[in-house]
């Protein structure tokens, strides 16, 4: 169950993985994600967006970077072994349909979740615009995949070492600038981006969708641990989303909630590294 | 002061010498006399700091004295006061007899659950409700102690080996349960017997439900609940964890698919309550569902080995008045949270909660703020919780369910001091079925509509527990899966 059947490393700390799991495989839409847990008694469960899933081969595709302890460990993983729990797929899937001209818009390994998105809009038959943003060249993730899918790509980086040198919502404010706007903007990346890409189309009325990706547990609406305020009310991400209109979506709000074991997980993940270090440190001495 | 187990339990074991001399020749009178058997419970100082269980249950001569205080009289209100009409008088004459096997089997006829019934049942409020002893005696605390009773006969079997049941020849019939909880345990035992095929399906990584998440470990302690889950595995129950139904598989395509001929629904009633109040999604709000799972089932009190971590707070406010409320206050304190208020609209008399954990919630230091509500939380420029704005109330004239109404005091606002709120105010059905299966009827809360035999309005697909009824107990749970598990035995008959 969960076998890993391959691993890639796409930049530094970033890993794709290609995971055994039929079930979900089969009945997967664009937008929906997974929760995953490492250890029966002692994991916590982590929500992952789906990048990508082949029927055939029974499989699904998951990008993460490694960021806190658990995708640290998912990152240790290799080719054979397996993901103790995986659970899903979980989420309302996007609403896909011909509106026209669409603007996918992935920042960082935000361009992983979208890429299911891009495809099937495209399969859709709309225009598909697709920027691509990262802090350097060697984070942008995807890429082929998402030129094969594209009309026109565009690709930002922080530093200028690939592509334009720019934020994401500079390309974005100038698609919507043009006589035909687009019809729906779809961005996906860390919420600081998704907030301005939702501030850059507010005043030129462009429906504009975000997929949130909030602190889990059940991930089936049972512990409303997820939830954000959208429009003024409270939504589960986990049943409600996880995509939103970005333009009612309180990021201040759920930034914060992002942040709210950030002292906890500083500690363990300081623990972990002092834990590392002195393993390889005893192996250096028994070597 | 409570007394020690030691001293309870000598105090037995005089008093039953004293009764087996008499056994043949006691009168009602008599057993009117015999002292009530305290329940031995860890020091509240002692276990306001540990995890473990509160109460320690009955010694074997505390048991038979307490059992020889029913009168075995002839109406047996207690039976009708049972969910599921256990012989109660009947198993505590085996008890009073010292046979224990007898007793267990006699229970064992109508629950399947008893050493989670003994522990979290209201006995207040159904057997022990309608106990002539009670009535004689004018004090429903002083009804025999049917619940801790039931908890030791279902404690000496677990120490002493459960007999596995007798499993029917195969069928192969196949049948689905979706859930793992109190109901969906009782129907995979019930149809599993009758020699059908069973396979369980649950949303999380460990099975049991609302037994492994909500209900915290010193109120139940999860072994009885793995213990129950192995009796399940033992008898060929297949458990299919990380699958949720609607999602990982549609309902439907169980049945057309995967060949299940039929389906129980017991998916209970997990969705959050809010109060819809301002501030209510800043840091350190929680559901009790949330805080409770993150505590029992992702073990965050383990914080050396937990990787799930839970708020540390200093004072903390818990909304609600029933268990949940109950519970998340005791464990917040168990954390080591210093203030714990637990803050409900009207008074003590209208708690939900069964009196029994009022009692340790406030020997364990919980301190009740009665005819109060919160009517915003406020929080610092992170984002964090610093404080709940109250307002009080007092009592005014009843309403439609004959509780007096609790009418707001103008001018009572304050702002209580917590850097932590828990919203224990109940929970909506889950919705997740019903939104993957639209033919499934439901009525206006999103509870499933059954008929009385607990069929739904598919052809072959059952529901019960929470679902059903909304939030509701364990014995409650367990009698519909009963109800649900013989309609389902009875379809699976006709069409073979």
């Amino acid at each position: 169950m969960n076998k890993i059947v391959s691993k890639k490393k796409l930049a530094a700390a970033v890993y794709e993985m290609e995971v055994e799991a039929p079930l979900i495989a089969e009945e997967r839409q664009a937008g929906q994600f997974i929760i995953f847990q490492l250890d029966t008694d002692s994991g916590e469960r982590v929500p992952l967006t789906i990048a990508d899933a082949d029927r055939d081969r029974g499989t699904i595709t998951l990008v993460f970077q490694t960021v806190g302890k658990t995708t640290h460990d998912l990152g240790e993983l290799e080719v054979g072994d397996s993901i103790k729990h995986l659970l899903g797929p979980l989420g309302t899937p996007t609403k896909i349909e011909n509106v026209g001209h669409v603007v996918c818009v992935g920042g960082g390994i935000g361009v992983a979740p979208l890429h299911p998105i891009a495809k099937a809009m495209k399969a859709a038959g709309n225009k598909v615009t697709i920027i691509l943003g990262a802090r350097n060249k060697e984070l942008v993730v995807f890429e082929d995949r998402m030129r094969a899918i594209a009309d026109e790509l565009i690709i930002c980086t922080d530093d200028g070492s690939y592509g334009r040198k720019d934020l994401v919502t500079a390309p974005l404010k100038e698609l919507c600038e043009m006589d035909s706007k687009p019809d729906e903007v779809i961005a996906i990346g860390p919420p600081i981006m998704m907030k301005f890409c939702a501030e850059t189309t507010r005043p030129y009325e462009v429906h504009t969708l975000v997929s949130l990706n909030t602190i889990m547990i059940d991930g089936t609406g049972m512990c409303g641990g997820c939830r954000v305020t959208v429009g003024g009310e409270t939504k589960f991400v986990c049943v409600d989303g996880p995509e939103f209109d970005g333009h009612l979506v309180d990021f201040d709000n759920m930034m914060n909630r992002l942040g709210a074991y950030k002292k906890i997980e500083d500690e363990d993940h300081k623990k972990c590294h002092l834990e590392i270090a002195a393993e390889k440190k005893e192996a250096e001495l028994n070597a | 002061m409570h007394k020690s187990s030691k001293e309870l339990f000598e105090e037995a074991i005089v008093q039953l010498k004293d009764l087996e001399l008499r056994m043949g020749e006691l009168t009602m009178r008599d057993r009117l006399s015999i002292p009530l058997q305290e329940m031995p419970n860890q020091d509240p100082n002692e276990r306001r700091i540990n995890m473990g269980e509160v109460a320690l249950g009955y010694s074997v001569e505390q048991a038979r004295v307490e059992a020889m205080r029913c009168i075995q009289c002839k109406t047996k209100p207690c039976i009708k006061g049972c969910p599921v009409g256990i012989d109660i008088p009947a198993f505590i004459q085996a008890i009073a007899n010292n046979d224990l096997e007898k007793s267990i089997d006699i229970i064992k006829q109508s629950s399947l659950l008893p050493a989670v019934c003994g522990r979290v049942c209201p006995q207040e409020t159904q057997c022990q409700l309608y106990c002539t002893v009670g009535k004689s005696l004018k004090d429903v605390e002083k009804s025999v102690s049917i619940g801790r009773l039931e908890r030791f006969v279902a404690d000496w079997e677990r120490e002493n080996g459960i007999k596995k049941p007798i499993i029917k020849q195969e069928t192969g019939k196949k049948v689905a349960v979706i859930g793992s909880g109190p109901a969906s345990i009782t129907v995979a035992a019930d149809v599993r017997r009758e020699g059908h095929e069973v396979v369980m399906f649950e949303a999380f990584h460990k099975p049991g439900g609302v037994l492994m998440y909500g209900i915290p470990e010193f109120r139940l302690p999860k072994a009885i609940v793995q213990q129950e889950i192995e009796g399940l595995l033992d008898m060929g129950v297949e458990i299919r964890t990380d699958f949720v139904v609607g999602r990982t598989r549609k309902l439907h395509d169980l049945i057309a698919k995967d060949g299940f001929d039929a389906v129980f629904v017991g998916t209970g009633a997990g969705l959050p309550k809010f109060m819809n109040i301002e501030g209510e999604n800043l840091i350190g709000v929680f559901s009790a569902n949330e805080f409770l799972t993150r505590v029992n089932l992702m073990k965050a009190y383990d914080r050396d080995n937990a990787d799930t971590p839970v708020v540390e707070s200093e004072s903390l406010a818990v909304l609600g008045g029933g268990n949940v409320a109950m519970d998340a206050a005791r464990t917040a304190i168990r954390l080591g949270a210093k203030k714990v208020y637990l803050v409900y609209r009207r008074t003590e008399e209208e708690m939900p909660a069964r009196i029994e954990e009022v009692a340790h919630a406030r020997e364990e230091g919980v301190e009740f703020c009665m005819l109060q509500n919160a009517k915003g939380i406020v929080g610092d420029e992170y984002g964090r919780v610093t404080g709940m704005k109250c307002v009080r109330y007092e009592l005014g004239e009843p309403d439609d369910s004959g509780r007096r109404r609790p009418v707001e005091i103008a001018g009572s606002e304050f702002v209580m001091e917590v850097d932590t709120v828990i919203v224990a105010i109940g929970n909506d059905s889950n919705p997740l079925i019903k939104q993957t299966t639209p033919a499934l009827e439901t009525n206006k809360w999103g509870n499933i509509i059954v008929d009385d035999t607990g069929k739904t309005s598919l052809d072959a697909v059952y529901a019960g527990g929470d679902i059903v009824l909304g939030a509701a107990t364990v014995i409650l749970a367990m009698g519909e899966g009963r109800r649900a598990a013989a309609a389902i035995i009875e379809q699976l008959a006709v069409n073979s």
